[in-house]
């Protein structure tokens, strides 16, 4: 698996075609996905799937679409790179020498603060999946901070690209490439809602099994991007509107800073959800529940946003040109 | 020593082949292609620090005594998230140099600077 | 309440930010946000007092104990930085009410303040969490944040430097994550304190050295340490002359703290000694940056970026006091890094005030300015004076300091080194001066602008930059505040640090 990998990265330092190397990239995340599937990270492997090989090559194409997809230019000092990197890998390996063996059940990081989350989280927070339990309530600050790097992302990019009008309909994008393909339209139209009902799966079956917040979020958002791409994204913003979007994007951030107010305001630490109701077992459910969805709103409509801010970079570029 | 420490270094080497991309390549667009290999392989390194022999998905299950460590899974979780955040911002800004420089080669935008 | 005030102080930003995007009407956005930096500004003054009563804070979030959950802790050093922090962001958004109009598009300007406060959360996140991984999250936060910031600029070389900026920045926080992974590797957890407990148990561990050294890249490079400052000058003089003041004055002030916390709080004064020969490297590095970038500065035709390159020169000489290893060199770090917060803060909104009325801040625009602004142009040479090290204002204390050090040291070069850093400071600025109030006025008008512009700046923009002016002088003279708190902070760190 690993050798699956190290030869992907080394095809996409070579390839000169950018489509290329953004496809090996999406082929790099999903292998990295199964990789994470093999050591035991199903959570991880989820998100990583989802991003890697649907997000991030589908944000590259985008792009590509825009810049072109030819690399001109050789490559810079590539001696004294060479031997930057040479260095910092030298400096990594030496580091590893003293770590301790790869799957060892005595290596410190298992025996120290992981204890606790294997061990107690089932009766402490009351729900299997140790993954979300530490996730969304030992170090739910955290996930606060990750939902608001992705609401900083949507604010930098719309402040970057968005000029506030939509697509005319009718317009020459508006019929999006891909309309022609009968096929591909049926389908999708069932699929569609198929993928938006997923996503609700996920969202929340979070505690049970694999999924939650983030990666309903990124479902969603991909049902959605589908349809744009079908049906051309002057539809799918009458269905979709950025205002709501960015009020949406908004509000998830609040719901989730709520809940930890809320919890201040009954007499707990911020975000402590044992104090949201009389039985702290159900409190802390309830808090879980609450704060993904503050996560699935705000990665969904925020991931739509960015696409959209793309799209419209597409059309102002092609009435330029 | 060496079997055990072995994935490790291939996850190095992936990690390398990411980070000469970003500083090698002139065009900004495969400099990111980089910068998320870079990034992904960081994220293969922790999560082989979370792999415990024998264990199974930290998802409680009747009969099952040894799990992988959760911990380096949440921090990937949220790491990823940042990854792409990241991502997407930077190709924000690709698109707005093309648009204002009509190109996205290093060499072409620092000889465009000089030029005015 | 008043227990709580650790996460209100993150909080109040954060959440004030995305509250912002819902009202949605510029001027309403403005007062909301100049509420938000003011009550954030409130409670650090609050939080500094509670700390410097009862010591250190420290606070749960979810009510899980620290090495499980994540610990907000506040000692002395925090407490100051983000008062820095929190003080520089109120005053630059309240000049921000005017300042901004002509440098961004009035239906951009929501977003901009929502990006602005989600920056400042971010730092202050940085600043008060005492969890490792929380600093990479808050970390993220506010870089993000900043790159967009810095694309705001009119110019279009905005956008290149915000591009590289976010490469360089994002290579620095992937080296921090290399780091924590291998310092969780050997101890299991991210507690900072945990952390500092478990460390000795493993030292002379090549894992540790390694990752220590990868932390302190990454930081470095956030930091804009000479050679790692490449991507400074460009960004801070194609910014938004704002969101320049706002993050000359903050952002590499947080990343220097982040450098003192993970060196004397985690690793401890010790293992940072033994492990490398890091004393002389930051000493090297902080003098040659100290050097080289005051060269260049005086040859730099665009004063915004002259005085980026003075901020490098200036991260030189907080270096320099770290390379000492001794308390007093430290003392002299904090006290140049509250400093130079005060004098960059206050240089670079004088400048907003000139690109307002004069759309350019290259050095040609500035002839004759001192009679046309004779306000701001005071301003700018006051803070001038401060950043060369003149008596009687706080550059003086904290070059004074670092003078001390290096004698205590018995490192009679480096005080001398220390001094001819300062000449070069006198020329760059005198270029300025002599330009604004020794050669006449240029007769024929920049274009876009006509003659009833060209006169003071509005009182807006004036009244900030002169409070940053006043305090400059103030803590001048008074110098028993920041000296007291700097030699406090100082010793705990040195001494507490094991």
């Amino acid at each position: 698996m690993l050798l699956l990998l190290a030869i992907t990265a080394l095809a996409i330092a070579w390839l000169r075609d950018l489509f290329a190397a953004v496809m090996l990239a999406g082929i790099y995340g999903l292998l990295s996905a199964s990789f994470f599937v093999s050591v035991d990270a199903v959570d991880v492997a989820f998100t990583e799937a989802a991003v890697g090989a649907g997000i991030f090559p589908l944000l590259m194409l985008a792009a590509l679409a825009l810049v072109g997809r030819n690399e001109q230019t050789a490559y810079r000092r590539p001696l004294i790179s060479l031997l930057l990197v040479s260095i910092t890998g030298a400096a990594l390996v030496l580091g590893t020498l003293d770590m301790p063996a790869f799957g060892s059940a005595d290596a410190p990081p298992h025996n120290h603060v992981a204890v606790r989350y294997i061990e107690e989280s089932p009766k402490e927070i009351g729900i299997p999946n140790m993954v979300t339990s530490v996730l969304a309530d030992y170090r739910s600050f955290d996930t606060l901070g990750e939902v608001v790097v992705v609401f900083t992302a949507a604010m930098g990019v719309l402040g970057l690209l968005f000029t506030g009008r939509a697509a005319s309909p009718g317009s020459a994008t508006e019929r999006a490439n891909m309309y022609d393909h009968r096929v591909l339209r049926v389908v999708s139209k069932m699929l569609i809602p198929l993928i938006l009902l997923f996503a609700l799966y996920v969202q929340f079956h979070g505690e049970y099994g694999p999924g939650g917040g983030f990666q309903a979020g990124v479902i969603f958002a991909a049902g959605i991007i589908l349809y744009a791409m079908l049906f051309g994204f002057g539809n799918a913003q009458r269905v979709v509107r950025p205002a709501l979007l960015q009020i949406l994007a908004a509000c998830g951030v609040l719901i989730y800073g709520s809940v930890g107010v809320v919890c201040l305001l009954s007499g707990g630490n911020f975000l402590d959800y044992s104090q949201l109701l009389p039985d702290p077992l159900v409190g802390r459910h309830v808090g879980i529940l609450v704060i993904e969805l503050g996560v699935g709103i705000t990665v969904a409509s925020a991931m739509i946003l960015i696409f959209y801010a793309f799209a419209s970079a597409t059309v102002n570029s092609e009435e330029v040109a | 020593m060496l079997p055990e420490l072995y994935n490790y270094w291939v996850v190095i080497l992936l990690m390398m082949t990411g980070f000469y991309i970003v500083i090698v390549q002139g065009n900004l667009i495969k400099k990111l292609i980089g910068l998320n290999l870079f990034q992904t392989s960081v994220f293969i390194f922790y999560i082989s620090l979370g792999k415990v022999s024998g264990g199974s998905a930290p998802i409680f299950a009747e009969g099952v005594s040894s799990y992988s460590n959760p911990l380096p899974h949440v921090l990937i979780l949220t790491a990823i998230v940042v990854g792409i955040a990241t991502t997407a911002l930077a190709l924000a800004l690709v698109i707005r140099i093309r648009n204002a420089y009509g190109t996205v080669e290093e060499e072409e935008l620092q000889q465009r600077d000089l030029e005015c | 309440m008043l227990s709580h005030l650790p996460i209100l102080q993150v909080v109040v930003p954060l959440l004030a930010a995305p509250a912002c995007l819902l009202l949605d009407r510029s001027r309403l956005v403005w007062i909301f946000t100049v509420l938000a930096c003011g009550l954030s500004l409130l409670i650090s003054m609050l939080l500094l007092y509670q700390v410097s009563q009862h010591g250190t804070l420290s606070y749960d979030l979810g009510g899980w104990d620290a090495p499980w959950g994540i610990e907000y802790r506040i000692d002395l050093l925090s407490a100051y930085v983000m008062l820095v922090v929190s003080g520089i962001a109120t005053l630059v958004i309240v000049a921000a009410g005017t300042g901004l109009e002509r440098e961004i598009p009035l239906e951009k300007q929501t977003v901009f303040y929502v990006t602005y406060l989600l920056c400042l959360a971010g730092l202050l996140g940085i600043v008060a969490t005492g969890d490792i991984f929380n600093v990479f999250v808050f970390l993220e936060i506010s870089s993000l944040a900043t790159y967009a910031l810095i694309a705001y600029g009119r110019d279009r070389r905005a956008l290149w430097a915000a591009y590289q900026y976010l490469i360089v920045g994002t290579i620095g926080a992937t080296f921090i994550l290399i780091g924590i992974g291998f310092l969780y590797s050997l101890t299991g957890t991210l507690n900072m304190q945990d952390l500092a407990a478990r460390i000795p148990d493993s030292a002379g561990s090549r894992t540790a050295s390694t990752a220590f050294v990868f932390i302190v890249v990454g930081v470095c490079l956030k930091l804009a340490l000479f050679p790692l400052h490449l991507w400074l000058p460009n960004a801070y003089a194609y910014a938004p002359s704002l969101v320049t003041a706002f993050l000359a004055a903050t952002a590499t002030k947080v990343a220097v703290y982040l450098l003192i916390r993970l060196h004397f709080s985690v690793f401890g004064e010790q293992f940072a000694s033994s492990s490398l020969p890091l004393h002389g490297i930051l000493l090297t590095l902080g003098l040659a940056g100290v050097f080289v970038a005051s060269l260049v500065a005086i040859f730099q035709p665009d004063i915004k970026r002259l005085f980026a390159y003075s901020s490098i020169a200036q991260i030189g000489y907080m270096i320099i006091g770290i390379g000492f290893g001794t308390a007093i060199g430290l003392q002299a770090t904090l006290l140049h890094l509250f400093n130079h917060a005060l004098m960059k803060g206050a240089l670079f909104l004088a400048l907003a005030a000139v690109v307002y009325r004069l759309g350019s801040a290259d050095i040609s625009a500035f002839r004759g300015l001192g009679r046309r602004m004779p306000w701001t142009m005071a301003a700018i040479v006051i803070g001038g004076l401060s950043l060369i090290g003149m008596p009687l204002t706080v550059g003086f204390v904290s070059k004074w300091y670092l003078i001390l050090a290096a004698i205590e040291a018995g490192m009679w070069p480096v005080a001398l080194l220390v001094v001819t850093g300062s000449i070069l400071a006198v020329v760059y600025v005198w270029r300025l001066v002599e330009a604004a109030y020794f050669q006449p006025p240029e007769n024929e008008l920049p274009e876009g602008l006509d003659g009833p512009d060209r006169r003071e700046a509005p009182l807006t923009l004036l009244v900030p930059t002169w409070l940053l002016v006043l305090v400059n002088i103030y803590l001048g003279i008074d110098t028993r505040l920041t000296v007291g708190t700097s030699g406090a902070v100082a010793s705990a760190l040195l001494g507490g640090g094991q």
